[in-house]
Formats: C-alpha cells, structure tokens, sequence
C-alpha cells in the first residue's frame, strides 16, 4: 500500500509528465476526448430533442416515457457495457458491425449514458420556463419550428448546463468502456481505463498524471459554463438575434 | 363587416366557469374596450381571442373567418393579431431583439425588420433603450418594448390586456398614444381589457362591462360609463365596488 509519501511523490512525477508534454500521456487524453467529445455531442443532439418533444409534446403514455428516462440517468455503467458487450460481440445481434474493442464502441456507451442525462435536464430546463412566455411565444404565430427555437432559446442556460453535465459523466466514466473498449494500449485506452490499471500495477505517478488532466478537464468544463452562462445571460444565440451592421 | 367577432365564447376550467357566452365585435381601426374587475375574465377573454388557448365553446371570427380547424389554418388567423400581456413578458435577449422577435419568427426579410424596428421604437421612445437588458428596464419601460414587439407585426387586431397596470403617467401616455396611432392611421381594430374607467373612456369608442365571466351590458363608452343600465356596472364605475 502507498503511503502519502508515495502519492506526493507520485503527485511530483505527475505533473513533470504533463508539463513535459509526455506522449503516452497526451494520446490517451485526446482518445478521451474524441470518445467522450463524440458521445456528448451525440448526446446533446439526440438529448435535446428527446427532451424538447418530452416538454412540449402532449402524447399517450409521455408519463411513463419521462419516468423512464429518469430512470435511466441513474443506468449503472457496467450493465450498460455488459448489455452492449453482448450485442457486439461476434456472436451477437450486432456482431457484423465488427464494433467491440474500437473506440467507436466506447463512444456508443458513452452515448447511452449521456442521453437520458441531457434530455432529463433538458425536459426540466423547459418546463421551468413559465407558462405565460410560452404563451407569448405561441401568439407570434411562428412555424412550430421556430417557437421551439425560441423557448430553446429561453432555456438556454438549462440546456448548456445539461451538455456539460453529459460531458462530465461521459468522461468519467470507466465500467463500460472498459467492457466494450478493452482498454487496449494506444487503441482504446481512456484516462479513466488507463488509471485503473496503472493503480493495478503500482505505477502510481502516470496513475495520478492521468488522475490530474481528469480532474483539470472537468474543472475547465465548469469554467467554461460559467464563462458561458455569464454571456448567455447578456447574450443571445445568433439565429434570433437582429444582423447589426453598426453601433446605433 | 367586423373585424372581429366572439360569438358565444364560453370557457371553463374543470369545473369553473371563467366565461359564460360573450358574444362581442370590433371593428376596423376601432378602439373597443372590455372593464372589469379583477378576475372578471378578461385576460382569458383575450386569450381566446389571440388564439393561443382554447375555448370551451364558442367561436372567434376573424376577418370574416372562422378560427376553428387545423392548427396550420390558425396560425394564419394569428398571424392577423398581436397580443400584450398584462405582466410584460420580454424574452432573455436584447430590447431591439425582442421588438424584432415576432418578425423574425415570421420569416420576415432582414431589411424590412430593421425598417420597422427603426420605425416602432422613435414612436415608443425606445431607441435609447435598443441595448439593454429587459431585465434593467423598469415596468412602464418593459411595457413599452412589448407593446413595440406587437405593433412592429403590424397586426388587424391589437389586443392589449391591461397594457398600462406597470407604467407611470409618462410611460402609459406614451402606451396609449401609440395605440391611438395605430388604430388612426392603420386602421387596426384594438381590443383593450382594462379595469380602469377613464382609460377607456380616454381610448375606446365602445366598451363592453365584464362581470363574473358575463358581459353585463355595452355601447358606447361615453354612455355606458356616464348612464350605466346595470346596477353592478354602476357600483363600478361610481367606485362602489372592489376593482
């Protein structure tokens, strides 16, 4: 067992391998990135609109669809590798797709996770715009479309805190991708795959490098949300906002 | 012809009866208004009437057609009016991008939006004010800017629930000059709720005496407010009765 000595040690070596700019550490940071980056892209668009149509669609059985959704924000990730191990594995259903241990499998059950996330928070950001703006914006007599662009656009802060959410559970996640990904060297090793097996092995100081970029990614995410709610709020997404051709 | 008629417009919520068969008409470029207490139905009456909640009977009738079927034939029909909501509602976006909303939305072209913009905020006093944030603008200011984001539509009929409950002298001068405008010299019919006496009789060439969800009586505002039929509209407009 490493004692604190160790860790801080451990801590040192670290941050050397990242200000070095060390290749093993880089590689592995930007296979995160691709894969959780991809997952919560996909995520957003899917989430999004799951959500949007969830809030503002009246429909048979939306109830049961809302519960069901909520319940899978909490889908354990390791059921969810173990089902899509199953389906992708060369005697499964989708075994001709030849997916499993590739990073596009890793960013698939990413994606299942990310989903309901986004659209739960999603559903919860347009319902709390109230009712009597949703009114005002049906009597401007816009195409669907465009009403649903512009309520988007009052939940915007909701909607950009549901992606960045999306991102933080995709890119800390471990079990699933571990199971479909394989944690394979230079193919589809995640930083959060990766500190599992160096802590395995003893090696400690890449174990806390990778530990560190985790934990600096998700601090900047947050800082970028801040950055971003900050001018949301004085801001407006471009598609409604008025083509200035000069200060007035 | 009418521009507009409410043909026996009843409305309830479970099992609330909010309106009971109102029956009304404006006409071009006509000011109308409809007094009431609170609570009388008057905000749900124009709610109605802009189309965006249902009622549970009755008909509105727009321009000579009806406004009931599919929703697509509806939004045309709203596409002939444009409703203020008592409570300002502006959207998270700058004073010139909520007056530009409605047109935008509309798919109207770019040069045109700016015509009208430029246009509507000399007459609401707002070009100061273009920038900011509806969240810094005061009450009678905000009333402004969503009393600009419905004339800028230019819309047949103007529906305004109260439109100037948040605004002091000045602003609700400024409110009730540019509504007079808009019914002078563009013809367009106005339906104003209001539980204020002298702003109707200041506005309105024929008001209608809202009461628990019924019109109690209606002519002329002058008329009805000076030699009031029903014993209620008079304890109203002589102050008898809570407003």
């Amino acid at each position: 067992m490493p004692g604190w000595d160790e860790i801080l040690s451990g801590m040192v070596r670290g941050l050397q391998l990242i200000l070095s700019g060390d290749p093993g550490v880089i590689q592995i940071t930007l296979l995160s990135l691709r894969v959780s980056g991809g997952a919560t892209l996909l995520g957003a668009l899917v989430g999004i609109s799951l959500g949007a149509l969830l809030s503002l669609a009246d429909f048979r059985g939306r109830t049961f669809v809302v519960a069901l959704v909520n319940t899978m924000t909490g889908l354990p990730p390791v059921v969810v590798g173990l089902v899509l191990y199953l389906l992708l594995s060369s005697s499964g259903l989708l075994g001709f797709l030849k997916l499993l241990y590739t990073p596009e499998a890793m960013v698939v059950a990413q994606l299942i996770m990310v989903i309901p996330i986004v659209a739960s928070i999603t559903l919860s950001a347009i319902s709390s715009v109230d009712q009597e703006t949703k009114q005002a914006v049906r009597s401007l007599g816009a195409s669907p479309f465009r009403e649903l662009l512009i309520i988007l656009n009052e939940a915007r802060v909701g909607l950009l805190t549901s992606v960045v959410v999306g991102f933080g559970s995709a890119i800390s996640e471990v079990g699933a991708i571990m199971m479909v990904g394989g944690n394979l060297l230079g193919h589809t090793r995640a930083l959060t795959t990766a500190v599992v097996l160096l802590t395995n092995q003893g090696e400690f100081a890449q174990a806390i490098a990778l530990g560190m970029v985790l934990l600096a990614l998700g601090f900047s995410v947050n800082v970028l949300l801040m950055f971003l709610r900050g001018e949301l709020f004085s801001g407006t997404l471009p598609y409604l906002t008025a083509r200035r051709s000069g200060p007035k | 012809m009418a521009l507009l008629n409410l043909v026996g417009i009843t409305k309830w919520f479970e099992n609330r009866t909010v309106l009971k068969s109102v029956s009304l008409e404006v006409d071009e470029g006509c000011i109308s208004a409809i007094m009431g207490p609170n609570g009388a139905g008057k905000s749900t009456l124009l709610k109605i009437t802009a189309l965006i909640i249902e009622p549970s009977e009755g008909e509105v009738v727009l321009d000579g057609r009806s406004c009931r079927g599919p929703e697509d034939q509806r939004r045309v029909q709203r596409r002939k009016m444009a409703l203020v909501f008592q409570k300002p509602v502006l959207f998270n976006m700058s004073v010139e991008d909520n007056v530009s909303i409605g047109l935008r939305a509309r798919g109207v072209q770019d040069r045109v939006v700016r015509d009208r913009v430029d246009e509507i905020v000399v007459l609401l006093a707002l070009a100061d004010l273009r920038r900011r944030d509806p969240k810094t603008l005061s009450g009678g200011e905000a009333q402004r800017v969503a009393l600009a984001r419905a004339l800028v539509m230019r819309p047949k009929l103007l529906l305004l629930d109260e439109p100037t409950a948040s605004a002091d002298p000045n602003n609700a001068s400024i409110i009730e000059k540019a509504v007079m405008t808009a019914a002078s010299e563009r013809g367009c019919g106005v339906l104003l709720a209001t539980h204020n006496p002298q702003q109707a009789r200041r506005l309105a060439k024929e008001t209608a005496f809202l009461f628990d969800g019924q019109i109690l009586e209606t002519g002329p505002t002058d008329s009805l407010l000076s030699r009031p039929k029903d014993d209620r509209t008079r304890g109203y407009v002589s102050g008898m009765m809570p407003r």
